[in-house]
């Protein structure tokens, strides 16, 4: 082979590598020093270095650097005009000689490094109008000076190592306004759901025995949406309808929900207006979860349709409100009412098991029973279900058997009961 | 005497006194090349007066390579050491004439020869 093709296959297998390097690298730094040694290695130039142009500090900063002694500075400042200059350029080779006339700003401003460092050309690294960094080079190894080639050569390998820098500032934006966005979701998210708490909290100032009911039924639902095994922004979802399901009483009178006594007829016709009162309020908001209003409908509905508002049965009630059910339920049993003391936790899971099927979602039951049995056994951390329980109702001995023989006997097929999708 | 200096990067290295040899392998080419790059300043910080790099176990030099090379020239000259590279194929050697990198150092046929061409005393 001649030593001129030699030469060639030499340059073009560095300019492939390069190619390859740029477009398949993962790591940033890896990319750039890798990419210095295929440039100063494809025509053996003793020392080089690549610089990033900071335009908001107007410096360069050197990513790698080779053969440049450990005094050399890794950053530069760049005046105004020697950017200018640079830009003006574009991306060619600017070779530093002895004319002090031809001289670039950057030169003039930084010749003593220049020259105690031996740089002899000068790669402004600029695509589409914009200076993106500098390559600095020292002489080659044969004593040469570059020929007009070799200043091609280098332009070639220059354009690729400043497309590689402009894809990282690109990746870098990118991960930056992702990033931006992810917080400003989870502000989104917090402020929405102060806003529901918040919500929840002015519904139930309106009922002075229930207070804490709708965070209450919040929480139960969220505890059930996690035991059966829902993702976090579902579990949300549920949660946030446990929250806002009662929103609809807002408007019934006061008197009949505080009332110390059994309601009339009349009453209790105005009372489950809140149902739909609840989800008429609720529907004209755009929600994350498109659900929640069907949970302030209908969770008051029973799988055996003699609930309310519409009598529903089983399949035709929205999970989330069966879900809501449940909770609210739980809550009303393990609450002291104005005409009733709270019951006996053993009641209470006998009353679940009993209405299981009826009134209660096998599977939803099994699930809660579950995660309150958790709580009981130590299994859990965090004790929600106990915490809302306050002290002292219940005793681990006396009623983690009962919810066991619960989870035992609760048939998940039981009568009129489908599945969740 | 012989000291096997080993490595703690997997470079294969060893002492003859003041004269370090490593066995460039097949690490030149890529980017792990820096680590010969730094046994040799390992050497040369730990007194070795003469570096000899043998290419017995390397078919070529590429530009990665070549980069790796003239790092070690500079910090062979930076000490004022002698340098010798050993077992070159044809290929490499019209590489390293060609490019000028054959002007900084001596190139010899073997490792015995390497260690006796040298002018400093082994000791």
């Amino acid at each position: 082979m001649s030593e001129q093709n030699h030469k060639l296959v030499h340059t073009f297998a560095a300019l492939a590598e390069l190619g390859q390097e740029i477009t398949g690298a993962f790591d940033f730094q890896k990319m750039i020093r890798t990419s210095l040694h295929l440039l100063v290695g494809s025509l053996a130039i003793m020392r080089g270095g690549v610089a990033k142009f900071n335009r908001f500090s107007g410096e360069l900063n050197f990513l790698a650097v080779r053969g440049l002694g450990d005094e050399f500075p890794l950053a530069f400042s760049l005046s105004r005009q020697a950017e200018r200059e640079f830009l003006d350029a574009g991306l060619n080779a600017i070779e530093i000689n002895s004319h002090a006339e031809n001289w670039t700003p950057f030169v003039k401003d930084n010749l003593s490094i220049l020259v105690v460092n031996e740089i002899e050309l000068l790669v402004p690294l600029v695509v589409r109008d914009e200076l993106i960094g500098l390559i600095l080079l020292g002489g080659k190894a044969s004593g040469e000076r570059f020929s007009a080639e070799d200043k091609e050569i280098i332009c070639a390998m220059a354009r690729h190592i400043a497309v590689g820098i402009v894809q990282r500032n690109m990746l870098t934006e990118l991960e930056r306004r992702a990033e931006e966005n992810f917080q400003l979701y989870q502000t989104l998210q917090f402020t929405y759901k102060s806003t529901v708490e918040s919500f929840a909290a002015a519904i139930d100032c309106k009922d002075k025995y229930t207070e804490g009911h709708s965070q209450r039924v919040g929480k139960y639902s969220e505890i059930i949406a996690e035991e059966l095994g829902y993702d976090a922004e579902r579990v949300q979802g549920v949660a946030v309808a446990g929250y806002l399901h009662d929103v609809g009483k807002l408007v019934v009178d006061s008197s009949i929900i505080n009332a110390p006594r059994a309601i009339t007829e009349q009453e209790f016709a105005a009372l489950t207006r809140h149902t739909t009162v609840g989800y008429n309020i609720l529907a004209p908001i755009e929600h994350p979860f498109a659900e929640v209003p069907l949970a302030a409908k209908y969770h008051h509905e029973r799988l055996d349709g003699r609930g309310y508002p519409e009598n529903l049965r089983d399949n035709e009630i929205p999970y989330i409100a069966k879900i809501v059910t449940l909770a609210d339920s739980f809550d009303a049993m393990t609450t002291d009412r104005p005409y009733k003391r709270r019951r006996a936790a053993n009641e209470v899971i006998e009353d679940l098991q009993r209405n299981v099927g009826g009134q209660f979602t096998p599977e939803l039951v099994t699930a809660f029973c579950r995660a309150w049995l958790k709580e009981l056994n130590g299994e859990t951390k965090r004790k929600r279900i106990l915490k809302m329980l306050g002290k002292n109702y219940c005793e681990a001995e006396q009623i983690a058997p009962l919810l066991q023989n619960a989870l035992n006997e609760i048939s998940p097929t039981t009568r009129l009961t489908l599945v969740a999708n | 005497m012989n000291k096997d200096t080993g490595s703690l990067i997997n470079v294969r290295s060893r002492r003859e006194g003041n004269i370090g040899v490593i066995y460039a392998g097949d690490y030149l080419n890529k980017l792990t090349g820096e680590r010969i790059e730094r046994e040799a300043q390992n050497l040369l910080d730990a007194g070795c007066l003469a570096l000899v790099v043998s290419f017995h176990d390397t078919q070529f030099v590429n530009s990665i390579g070549v980069s790796i090379l003239l790092g070690i020239i500079d910090a062979a000259k930076k000490t004022n050491a002698e340098l010798v590279f050993t077992e070159i194929n044809e290929h490499t050697a019209e590489l390293f004439e060609m490019l000028g990198l054959a002007r900084h150092v001596r190139l010899e046929k073997d490792e015995t020869a390497a260690i006796n061409s040298f002018q400093i005393a082994v000791s």
